[in-house]
């Protein structure tokens, strides 16, 4: 009971030395708003304003009909180019295909004679070459479908493809909630791990180590109040930022979101205070931040998916408590997964976040004295 | 004391520096109400009175390092309000700003500081090297040119700073409290140096505040003041007689208003009744070592209830240590260390209620006011919650600062902060008080008032006392006393035996004489034999008119990168993080992030379980892109596994699929995808249909269908740049991109900010040294560290990631370069619009990584970015050199097609070092 009343008491200080310092609201505020919004409306992971050069050696009524084919929003409105051009298009980036249809095209189409049609590909960002590549070939198919007017256009078997949980498959949908928790892990890190930090070297620690509190009761308060300031932030954001502006459709339960975020919190602000008693100085956290928060936000299942990974890299990221709350948010915003299905994910968490705070105890009270 | 040439101030003509009108505030607070008084030239000015009347104002308001709010102030014949005054002012005044060694680098050597002030005032090596002999040997500090400033004792520090400020000749001194936190011996002989400074250069003026009253009655002209006014000026005989007082101290005290007066009586200190009784502090053969070094060597002590227990000592002989270890902040290397008869012990909660610990540098919270700071401490050891509030009146009221109740820390003086640290102290009324120097810059009067508090807490309440001191009047009210030096005692007993025993006079004389003692073997602390070196009059006189030439600027610029080099290097974790990091990171990402997805896992409810359907799904298990999961049973299994993301695609098989395949009816197959993560989705979608498409060309090829399905056209697909396109191909290049400017940018993003929190930015303050050359200075180091670690990444990537340079490696380097200077220098632009260190961390990492990572092409093609994003990542350097990073690795470009992006990284090092040059402020508010 005391040892609330101290956690209590310790978080609400946490939470003064905040609100003095309004460049750091300011910060959070924009992690949470301008940061969300400007990533996941402007980068799209699908086929999306993708610009497309065209070499007409042809000029025919075949060839003029693939430019009007590429349609917008996929495709911007596709470029002339004389063949000489395609090197300098590809080079300078200002092109991510080039499509090359050769003089003749079309009649060596009409008589049988299987003309090659080419397109040149700038594979150095790979998001966009796979698909867009995949796009401008059906697109092809599909025009000289119509142009042969062939009875049986395509195939003997027909797809009917429909996506669950995203029916338009809009990537700003996905790259919202993913934003959301990269920027929780790297705040929530940082904040916490900082905040230890900055009392070693205010020497504001040494007080409360001679004074009737226990690290633990430290700690915790660290953990809470920070927890609690991004707990808010991102309940906000998802409400007004991420379903009010981006109009992402939340399919779970705010309320179990809530819980997994205040856990994952807890892990997070457990590991910034791990990190925060090897460190011996700010400027050394910082850089020892880096690795932590650049690992998790790349590898933790967001940009590249966990199967796509080396099988020794995917076992390595499972001990990273934002591979599994990557995959709980996934779950409850997108996909309306309810207790009985996250509950893996939530045992994770809550495990690492546990190891984590156990073992930054056994090395508070040392590293904290010892810093002096 | 110093026996310098003594003036009357009266036959002083210009003064060298004067106020008039001045007014300053800090906030709601008033630290200089309407103020005007000249500091004569020529001689030794002393500004006298409490804490917090203005005195560290007043001074930095002179030295320039203050900005004027109102009312003008002249220094050396000149506006100090004007900024081209100022420039040529600073080379001629030197500044000591509060606290001990606070404008020091705390891990660069003696020598080394002295050498980086040296440089900022211009002066060539020879120079400086005659400079840094001279004054080490007159200061006695020559035998310690190689020991880290930090690792000085508290007068070291101030006698090196004094080396510091008068490395250039100046020609005004300004002290601010040069003595406060030093002992008795050190600050003989630091007074004893100014004094022979004087004598060597008898035209220079010194204006010193100083809370030693009998240190004030020897120099030649004081301003007495009082709550941001001047009470009287005159030399201190002149205040004596005016006032009618026996002493400076008395004369001060008279010439205070009325009610302040009151506060005043003499102290007497009643014996002590209960003779012995138990023990409440006992330490036996106690000794501390710090790797080599012995803290605290075999110290003894037994103090019983109620007595005041005074230690003095040089600082640094392990008194702070001592006390640590009592407290149980530190665990004793052997030996026992007993309070209340129990062992000491960090997990004991309960004995830390029955304890007050006061340290020595302030440790409350700067971010807490002065009355959340007592709150917290109230509730913390939970007095109960209907009594927190009277305690905290009876405290404000008795130590003074009710008037600052709702004030922050740092806007308060150093005494009035003391006073908080005390008052928390015995707020929650403890047994023992252990204070480490609690009145350590408190003014006389307030010192007095404390004393009184600890007389009644130790006779009337019983309170044990082990407090530890500079003063030696304080050290006489003490029950008993002891006197340390390098981790041992000298002498222990009531003072009275002490002056006894040494056959002194009285107890000053008595300690200096049994530090002498102790000193002249080890010589460790010691400053030169009395009288000192010779000081030889400088053979070099600095040019100050070639002051602002361009080359003298450029020596500057390198004293700032030098120093902050050698603070990099004294930091070998801090470097291998830098540098090892990065690789780490790149190591990970380019095998991690991977845009070609496989083993997708799905599985298919199969409706018509004919030889058709089973075939059409063979082929999705043959391909290497799908990982076949259990079989779906039911249409209603589907939603499920697929929410619970143990399958990313579902298919369906209609009833008939078969007969309808082999009427040539066009069955259709559904497939319903995860669209949780879009791009998987995306991909997905793609191999269906890939899948699709070579199971009917399958069909065809075995005749079982008549249609023949050859396409009519042959489509070439050409993956230009990554023709078998590779993830590692295509995610170097931007993996140097990002781990450049995250680690560049972070390096720097402290320096500013950490500067300001330490106190190390007066030295800008002071300096006449243009801001241009601090930035560039601060972040040379840190771009030649992005060198090294970018010449690291370049052979991982070419060698260990099998990438090959295809362009020009020139321009590849030459972009690095700049890119690495513009990231530095945004890490400066950070640096100074940020209050906090935690905010500078988190600020460099947020605003990098997000244009970084998915605005400047590293995953995401920037021709395709919308809106926002595109203008921000127009707007950041990442972009650019992401343009030079790819067009070198996989385009094989030369700098014929990229200059176009150095140049626009040319632009963004303007562009930041304007930015940083208008944030960063040249003065103090």
């Amino acid at each position: 009971m005391r040892s609330l009343e101290n956690i209590f008491r310790l978080g609400i200080k946490e939470l003064h030395s905040l609100r003095n310092d309004p460049v750091m609201v300011f910060l959070i505020l924009y992690t949470f708003t301008v940061a969300i919004y400007t990533v996941a409306h402007g980068v799209k992971t699908e086929v999306s304003n993708a610009s497309v050069g065209i070499v007409d050696e042809d000029q025919s009524n075949l060839s003029r009909t693939f430019a009007a084919a590429l349609l917008k929003p996929y495709f911007k409105a596709p470029e002339p180019l004389t063949p000489a051009e395609i090197d300098a298009a590809l080079d300078s980036g200002t092109h991510s295909f080039v499509i090359d249809i050769p003089p003749d095209f079309e009649a060596d189409l009409l008589a049988g004679r299987r003309p090659t049609l080419q397109i040149s590909v700038d594979a150095t960002s790979m998001t966009l070459a796979g698909n867009g590549t995949a796009y401008i070939q059906s697109i092809i198919a599909a025009e000289l479908g119509r142009f042969l007017k062939t009875e049986n256009p395509e195939s003997p078997v027909q797809l009917q493809i429909r996506a669950r949980f995203n029916p338009n498959l809009e990537s700003s949908w996905f790259t919202a909630i993913m934003q959301i928790i990269n920027n929780v892990t790297m705040l929530s890190m940082i904040l916490a791990g900082a905040a230890v930090i900055r009392e070693r070297e205010h020497g504001t620690i040494e007080h409360l180590l001679v004074m009737p509190v226990t690290p633990i009761e430290i700690m915790m308060a660290k953990v809470w109040a920070n927890g609690a300031v991004i707990l808010a932030a991102v309940l906000v954001s998802l409400l007004v930022v991420v379903q009010g502006l981006l109009g992402v459709a939340i399919a779970g339960s705010y309320l179990l979101f809530a819980l997994g975020t205040a856990l994952f919190l807890f892990a997070m602000t457990s590991l910034g205070i791990t990190l925060a008693t090897i460190a011996r100085s700010m400027p050394q956290f910082g850089l020892l931040a880096i690795p932590f928060f650049v690992v998790m936000n790349m590898l933790s299942g967001g940009v590249t998916p966990l199967e796509a990974m080396p099988q020794a890299l995917r076992t390595f990221m499972q001990a990273a408590p934002s591979t599994h709350y990557t995959a709980f948010a996934q779950a409850v915003l997108m996909r309306g997964a309810g207790l009985s299905i996250v509950w893996p994910q939530l045992v994770a968490i809550g495990g690492i976040g546990a190891a984590l705070l156990g073992y930054a105890l056994l090395r508070f009270r040392q590293s904290m004295a010892a810093a002096r | 004391m110093a026996a310098a040439p003594r003036r009357q101030a009266s036959t002083v003509t210009a003064p060298v520096a004067a106020l008039a009108g001045v007014t300053h505030r800090y906030g709601e607070r008033l630290a200089l109400a309407d103020v005007s008084v000249d500091i004569p030239a020529g001689c030794m000015t002393g500004l006298i009175g409490p804490d917090g009347v203005g005195k560290s104002t007043l001074l930095a308001l002179v030295a320039g390092v203050r900005r004027i709010q109102s009312g003008t102030v002249t220094a050396l014949g000149g506006d100090m309000g004007s900024s081209a005054h100022r420039q040529t002012a600073y080379a001629r005044i030197a500044y000591m700003p509060q606290g001990l060694g606070r404008n020091l680098y705390p891990t660069l050597s003696v020598a080394e500081n002295i050498d980086f002030f040296g440089r900022l005032f211009g002066q060539d090596e020879a120079e400086r090297r005659w400079r840094i002999d001279d004054l080490t040997r007159s200061t006695g500090l020559d035998p310690f040119l190689d020991r880290p400033a930090g690792k000085l004792s508290g007068g070291m520090k101030q006698k090196l700073s004094l080396c510091c400020a008068l490395i250039h000749d100046p020609d005004l001194l300004i002290l601010d409290e040069p003595t406060t936190g030093v002992d008795p011996l050190s600050r003989r002989q630091f007074w004893e140096l100014i004094g022979r400074i004087r004598a060597r250069n008898p035209s220079i003026s010194v204006a010193t505040a100083t809370a030693y009253m009998e240190e004030a009655a020897e120099f030649d002209h004081l301003i007495a003041m009082d709550d941001g006014r001047v009470l009287a000026t005159g030399s201190s005989r002149d205040l004596i007689e005016r006032t009618g007082a026996g002493s400076l101290e008395d004369a001060f005290i008279a010439l205070l208003p009325e009610e302040r007066r009151r506060q005043r009586k003499a102290l007497v200190v009643p014996p002590r009744h209960s003779g012995d009784g138990d023990a409440a502090i006992e330490a036996e053969h106690l000794t501390m070592r710090f790797g080599d070094f012995v803290a605290v060597d075999d110290v003894s002590v037994r103090i019983p209830r109620g007595e005041i227990f005074g230690f003095l000592g040089s600082n640094g002989c392990g008194k702070t240590t001592t006390m640590k270890i009592l407290t149980g902040l530190l665990q004793q290397t052997s030996g026992s260390a007993r309070l209340f008869d129990q062992p000491t012990n960090a997990a004991d909660i309960e004995t830390r209620k029955r304890v007050g610990y006061m340290s020595q540098s302030f440790s409350l919270y700067t971010e807490l006011t002065v009355r959340q700071n007592l709150m917290l401490h109230a509730e913390l050891f939970h007095i109960p919650p209907h009594q927190i509030r009277a305690r905290i009146a009876a405290v404000l009221a008795r130590f003074d600062l009710a008037n600052v109740a709702d004030a922050y820390p740092e806007a308060l003086p150093l005494g009035v902060r003391q006073r908080l640290q005390l008052a928390t102290a015995v707020l929650h009324r403890p047994e023992v008080l252990i204070l480490d120097e609690p009145t350590s810059g408190v003014d006389p009067i307030a010192r007095d008032t404390f004393w009184e508090q600890l007389i009644r807490l130790s006779r009337e309440d019983n309170v044990t006392i082990f407090l530890s001191t500079h003063f030696v009047n304080e050290a006489e009210r003490c029950d008993r006393v002891s006197l340390m030096h390098a981790g041992r005692i000298l002498a222990m007993g009531t003072p009275a035996e002490i002056v006894v025993g040494e056959g002194a006079p009285s107890l000053e004389v008595a300690f200096i004489d049994l530090l002498e003692k102790a000193q002249e073997p080890s010589a460790s602390d010691a400053g030169p034999a009395s009288g000192g070196a010779p000081v030889t009059p400088s053979p070099l006189a600095i040019d100050r008119a070639a002051d602002q030439s361009h080359r003298r600027e450029l020596g500057k610029l390198w004293a700032f990168a030098r120093r902050e080099a050698l603070e990099l290097v004294r930091d070998p974790i801090r470097i291998a993080f830098a540098l090892v990091g990065p690789l780490i990171l790149a190591a990970t990402m380019a095998f991690g992030i991977s845009f070609d997805i496989e083993d997708v896992p799905y599985a298919a409810l199969d409706g018509d379980q004919s030889a058709e359907s089973r075939t059409f799904l063979e082929a999705f298990a043959g391909s290497r892109y799908f990982e076949t999961r259990p079989p779906l049973s039911s249409p209603s299994e589907i939603d499920r596994r697929l929410e619970s993301g143990e399958l990313r695609v579902a298919l369906m098989i209609p009833p008939d699929f078969g007969r309808d395949l082999l009427r040539g009816r066009t069955p259709e197959v559904g497939v319903v995808l995860d669209g949780a993560n879009t791009f998987r989705a995306e991909s997905t979608r793609g191999y269906v249909q890939g899948v699709l498409n070579s199971y009917i060309q399958d069909l065809a090829r075995r005749g079982g269908l008549e249609a023949a399905i050859a396409s009519p056209v042959n489509i070439e697909t050409r993956f230009r740049y990554n023709q078998a396109f590779l993830s590692i191909e295509a995610i170097s290049p931007g993996v140097l991109m990002m781990l450049l400017i995250m680690f560049s940018t972070m390096l720097t993003a402290l320096g500013i900010v950490r500067e300001k929190e330490l106190g190390s930015i007066t030295n800008l303050y002071a300096a006449p040294v243009s801001k241009l050359a601090f930035l560039l200075g601060k972040q040379l180091p840190y771009v030649a560290l992005g060198l090294v670690s970018f010449t690291t990444l370049v052979l991982l990537i070419t060698f260990g990631f099998g990438v090959p340079i295809r362009g020009s490696f020139l321009a590849l380097a030459l972009g690095a370069a700049i890119y690495c200077c513009a990231a530095t220098a945004f890490g400066l632009v950070v640096s100074s619009f940020v209050n906090s260190q935690i905010a500078a961390i988190f600020g460099s990492a947020i605003i990098v990584t997000v244009p970084t990572v998915n605005f400047s092409g590293m995953m995401y093609p920037v021709s395709t970015l919308e809106g926002g994003a595109r203008v921000i990542g127009a707007l950041f350097p990442a972009l650019y050199f992401q343009r030079i990073s790819t067009g070198v690795f996989n385009k094989g470009q030369d700098f014929a097609a990229l200059y176009g992006n150095h140049l626009v990284l040319i632009l963004f090092c303007f562009a930041f070092w304007g930015v940083a040059s208008l944030l960063l402020k040249r003065q103090e508010r």
